[in-house]
């Protein structure tokens, strides 16, 4: 094939830029709606099958350990009790690998502990049982001797020569030589020169910043229904932001034909990145297996504190080069993660996350992947990029505090546009980061007279989002009603943006169309819910397979006319003559053509299965306002705005949602979350009494402003929204609060004892 | 043909150069051939990279056209929330 | 251990169940009696997922046991709609978005409703509030606020 043959999409060739909107951009109730608020739409512990057993996992007291010995056999012998496996059970062939390249052995090793158990909660054995409470007592008569091991749990501290070693030759060879084993990926980017821009700058300011863990803190445990024959052949229910995912993990891990496990998403009760794992299933089929009965399993609250992803925790240094006039001349910055006993802390997306805002001559950030003995870290909305954002934007509003400059202003001066050459390297495409700067100066929010103790603070942030593989159907019925069957689980209303977007392209009512969550058996492999990635891939993917079944509504029309299919059009729900020379015809509706397609050719269906690459990045600001306590340390948010940019709004109620929920979990990590380990290496506050997320009468109302600078890379325009919410409000908060009480936090969470410890040092300098 | 920028991670195995310039005509064709050139890029490349092309992030199509004057940059690979 | 017999009152009927003296009301709700609208979000009484009311008491069902029940009338999310006419604070959650992934939602309507009863007229400080123990994690809490003084307000009006 000659070289001009290939087209490849240079930006806007997806996008139907002359689009009238009819149904995308409204708003009505969501299809899931009824079952949500009468209780009866199914979660994953909601599902029960006739014979099921009830399985419970132990866990390890211990945050570093040898297993020298199990002994089962008195669980094993309890009534009740009808299986009970270790590591043992599973597969033998999952090969080892250094840094990600052995995700599955990384998964398979935490999913049950092999030789050492290497954190409080990690798993040891499980039992299933007739009831939960004799799994429970079971648990109690496993015993196990461990021999106790010298544990890390602070980043910096295994960083450290003399640090306990995680696991020998987990490390990748992007690592430099001469580092400690526990340093086991390393990344390191940027352009030009960072020194000479120092040199340029009238003000450098350099600074270290921490972040603790947080958790992504879903409402729903993780919980499943397995079913296995020592056939190979299985089912299963789970709560998970991608089944296709833990349809290929659990086969992996348990030597099973992965065609021959189905698995169906319930209902699924929040994920935010942290249910794109896989944990207790592959436990619950090897249960099933064993004892030959349906096994559910549910993680209790503390266990999915204690085992399941929290975010990595961050201590970075940042180093910003200011001119008096508001340019950035060079930025630095070192970035050290640790995601727990496993490779795979999100470095890389806080290093590249971390400038992206702006336009950079000189730029150079690197970044550390880190094990310690925690439990294996999961993606958390927009995974990395708040900590950087908060690193950064903090030294930015410090910059323009010293040197009297408005922090918008400044923003704007150095803000990445369409043509700037992104701090992680490639030229950035039309982007929308400076629309979210003039709409965040311009809303009323950030001219509004402050009250005495109440500081603003503003900050930006920055996500990639993401498209993936993406497998749609849609079938049309006699009635002229449409099937979409997408296989994205349904977090937050996707539904709703799905039938939207197959009611625009099929020209019919929004009521008309049902969307399935469709399980393994029904469609090709999808990939998990994440990256902000469904509304953009799989709203492509429905946009496409409308478009497939229009064609083939078109033909049918067009055998009826006896006319050419490219002589028939399709407007508002129905087929029509494309101009005069095609023939006098009246418009034939969907429904008319739907009617008899047996008889025409038989049932009308379209499809789509694609690899959609298009994803835009997304930007937004936040304007926060706080109130300091001086007596008690602590910091109330009183106003809120997020300003972000969607590309296009399909449901807007729903965008705005994602807003609100991404800038509450936002104030929930600047304010109060953090895993507290102590000395003896086990969490401290494993419930949500000690890990206090916000509750209602924490917050204020969350304002939001969507803003639509369209991506080209989707027929509409859509951008991802989930996650870049989360990135600007730790930064937004602590510049608030340093304009509110003349302290600058540089540690998360920003508790009140740390507060009044910087007031207490405010108040020894004055 | 085009140019491919890499990491600076990266460019210790590819003989410390900061931008390659190998045949291809697709995502996965550059990928392929810069594993032929530079034997040690095999290992980061199969743990996982993205590839942006012209400013679009190409998270897994190897499909994926790219043009001889594409800019070309190699990230690692994409995970989200 | 041996069983224990419960008679109790759920959404009106009389309903009759046997447990085990450990297991929680949420536990016999759930997997006793396929009502599984409550859910256990931790089983500490820290999120409100399971909220019922006890003899129209806002109660975490998650912290109570099953044996406490006897004699006792309990309400459930499932008796919140009167047949097939939903409860005015369920139509407005569907249509302020009130709910993302709905996992808090059961628990939340009970706990509205039943501030609702005694309080037709709440501040937003109020709900707030009254809502303190019922955790979500989605929606930043504020089309949740919005919804509830929006369904006080019409159910004050068709008064
Ligand atoms: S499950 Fe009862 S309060 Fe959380
Ligand atoms: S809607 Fe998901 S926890 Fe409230």
């Amino acid at each position: 094939m000659a070289l001009d043959e290939y087209k490849p999409q240079k930006g806007g060739s997806e996008l139907e830029t002359d689009h009238q909107f009819k149904y995308v951009g409204t708003r009505p109730d969501r299809p899931d709606g009824f079952d949500k608020v009468t209780g009866r739409a199914r979660f994953g512990a909601d599902m029960y099958a006739p014979g099921m057993l009830h399985a419970a996992i132990l866990r390890s007291p211990h945050a570093h350990a040898r297993i020298v010995r199990i002994d089962t056999s008195k669980a094993e012998a309890m009534e009740g009790v009808k299986a009970v496996v270790t590591r043992a059970d599973f597969s033998k062939n999952v090969p080892f690998a250094p840094g990600m390249a052995g995700e599955f052995w990384n998964i398979l090793e935490n999913v049950m502990a092999g030789e050492k158990v290497l954190y409080d909660g990690h798993a040891v054995a499980a039992v299933a049982a007739t009831t939960p409470l004799i799994a429970r007592d079971a648990l109690k008569a496993i015993e196990v001797e461990y021999e106790i091991l010298p544990h890390v749990t602070d980043v910096d501290e295994a960083m450290k020569p003399d640090a306990p070693v995680i696991r020998e030759g987990a490390a990748d060879k992007s690592v430099p030589e001469g580092m400690h084993p526990n340093v086991v990926r390393y990344h390191e980017s940027g352009h030009g020169d960072v020194e000479a821009g120092f040199a340029e700058a009238d003000l450098v300011i350099e600074d270290h910043f921490t972040t603790e863990a947080t958790h992504q803190g879903y409402i729903e445990p993780h919980a499943c229904l397995a079913t296995l024959g020592s056939d190979g052949k299985g089912e299963l229910w789970c709560c998970t932001q991608g089944h296709w995912y833990v349809q290929k993990v659990c086969a992996a891990l348990l030597d099973l034909e992965t065609a021959n496990l189905r698995v169906t998403a319930s209902e699924i009760g929040g994920g935010f990145g942290g249910k794109t794992t896989v944990f207790i299933e592959p436990v619950a089929l090897a249960l099933s297996r064993k004892a030959n009965r349906p096994v559910k399993l549910v993680m209790s609250r503390s266990e999915v504190f204690r085992a399941t992803g929290p975010t990595a925790s961050a201590s970075m240094d940042i180093k910003i080069g200011m001119k008096k006039d508001g340019t950035i001349t060079a930025a630095k910055g070192e970035f050290r993660l640790q995601g727990g006993a496993f490779p795979g802390a999100p470095m890389e997306f806080t290093a590249m996350c971390a400038f992206a805002c702006y336009n950079l001559k000189n730029v150079h950030q690197v970044g550390y992947d880190v094990m310690t003995n925690r439990p294996k870290q999961a993606a958390y909305r927009a995974p990395g990029s708040p900590m950087a954002a908060f690193a950064v934007e903090s030294v930015i509003d410090e910059l323009c505090n010293r040197l009297g400059l408005d922090p918008i202003e400044v923003r704007l001066k150095n803000a990445a546009r369409e043509g700037t050459k992104a701090s992680y390297g490639p030229t950035f495409p039309r982007i929308g980061l400076v629309e979210t700067l003039e709409a965040a100066k311009a809303h009323p929010h950030y001219s509004a007279p402050l009250k005495p103790g109440q500081g603003r603070g503003i900050s930006c942030g920055f996500w990639f989002n993401h498209g993936g593989e993406t497998s749609v159907s849609l079938a049309l019925s006699e009635d002229g009603s449409a099937q979409v069957m997408v296989g994205t689980p349904d977090i937050g209303g996707s539904r709703a943006s799905m039938a939207l977007m197959a009611a625009e392209v099929l020209g019919i009512p929004f009521e008309k169309i049902r969307v399935t969550i469709a399980d393994t058996g029904s469609l090709g492999y999808n990939e998990i819910s994440h990256g902000s990635r469904v509304t953009y891939a799989s709203g492509l993917a429905t946009i496409k397979a409308a478009q497939d079944a229009v064609r083939k509504l078109r033909q049918r029309a067009a055998d009826k006319w006896g006319i050419d299919v490219e002589a028939v059009d399709w407007v508002d729900g129905c087929a029509v003559p494309s101009g005069p020379n095609a023939g006098d015809f009246d418009p034939l509706p969907l429904a008319e053509i739907t009617k008899n397609m047996g008889a025409t050719g038989g049932p009308i269906s379209g499809h789509y299965e694609a690899t959609p690459e298009g994803a835009g990045v997304s930007f937004a600001t936040h304007i926060v306002d706080a109130e300091v306590d001086r007596e008690t340390g602590s910091t109330r948010v009183v106003r809120y705005t997020v300003v972000q940019d969607a590309g296009k709004a399909i449901h807007p109620t729903y965008v705005e949602g994602q807003f609100q929920g991404g800038a509450a979990q936002g104030i929930g990590w600047a304010l109060n979350e953090e895993y507290i380990y102590g000395p003896d290496g086990r969490l401290q506050n494993p419930g949500f009494l000690d890990y206090r997320i916000p509750v209602a009468s924490d917050l204020p109302m969350i304002d939001t402003v969507i803003v639509e600078v369209p991506n080209p890379g989707h027929p509409y325009g859509v951008r991802g929204v989930g996650e870049t919410s989360i990135c600007p409000p730790l930064a937004a908060i602590a510049n608030a609060v340093s304009n509110a009480a003349g302290v600058r936090l540089r540690d998360l969470p920003m508790r009140p004892s740390r507060i009044l410890e910087e007031l207490e040092k405010q108040q020894g300098d004055a | 043909m085009p140019e491919v920028h890499l990491w600076s991670g990266l460019r210790a195995l590819a003989g410390g150069r900061e931008v390659v310039e190998v045949e291809g005509r697709t995502v996965g064709e550059l990928l392929d051939a810069l594993v032929a050139a530079y034997p040690a890029l095999k290992e980061p490349i199969e743990a996982g990279v993205s590839v942006a092309v012209d400013g679009r992030v190409i998270a897994s199509a190897l499909n994926e056209p790219v043009r001889p004057d594409s800019e070309i940059y190699l990230m690692q690979r994409l995970r989200g929330g | 251990m041996k069983k224990i017999h419960v008679t109790t009152k759920i959404n009106g009927d009389t309903v009759e169940f046997l447990c085990d003296p450990r297991e929680t009301l949420l536990d016999v709700l759930r997997d006793r009696l396929g009502l599984t609208g409550a859910k256990e979000g931790c089983g500490t009484g820290d999120c409100g997922a399971c909220s019922v009311t006890v003899d129209g008491r806002l109660t975490c069902s998650c912290l109570m046991l099953g044996v406490e029940a006897e004699g006792h009338e309990i309400g459930t999310v499932e008796g919140i709609a009167d047949g097939e006419e939903l409860h005015p604070l369920q139509k407005k959650f569907i249509e302020y978005a009130a709910l993302q992934c709905g996992i808090c939602t059961p628990g939340i309507l009970v706990a509205a409703k039943n501030l609702l009863e005694r309080n037709p007229d709440p501040t937003e400080e109020e709900v707030r509030y009254w809502l303190a123990g019922n955790l979500c994690r989605c929606t930043g809490y504020d089309k949740i606020i919005r919804a509830v003084l929006d369904t006080a307000a019409e159910m004050r009006e068709a008064s």
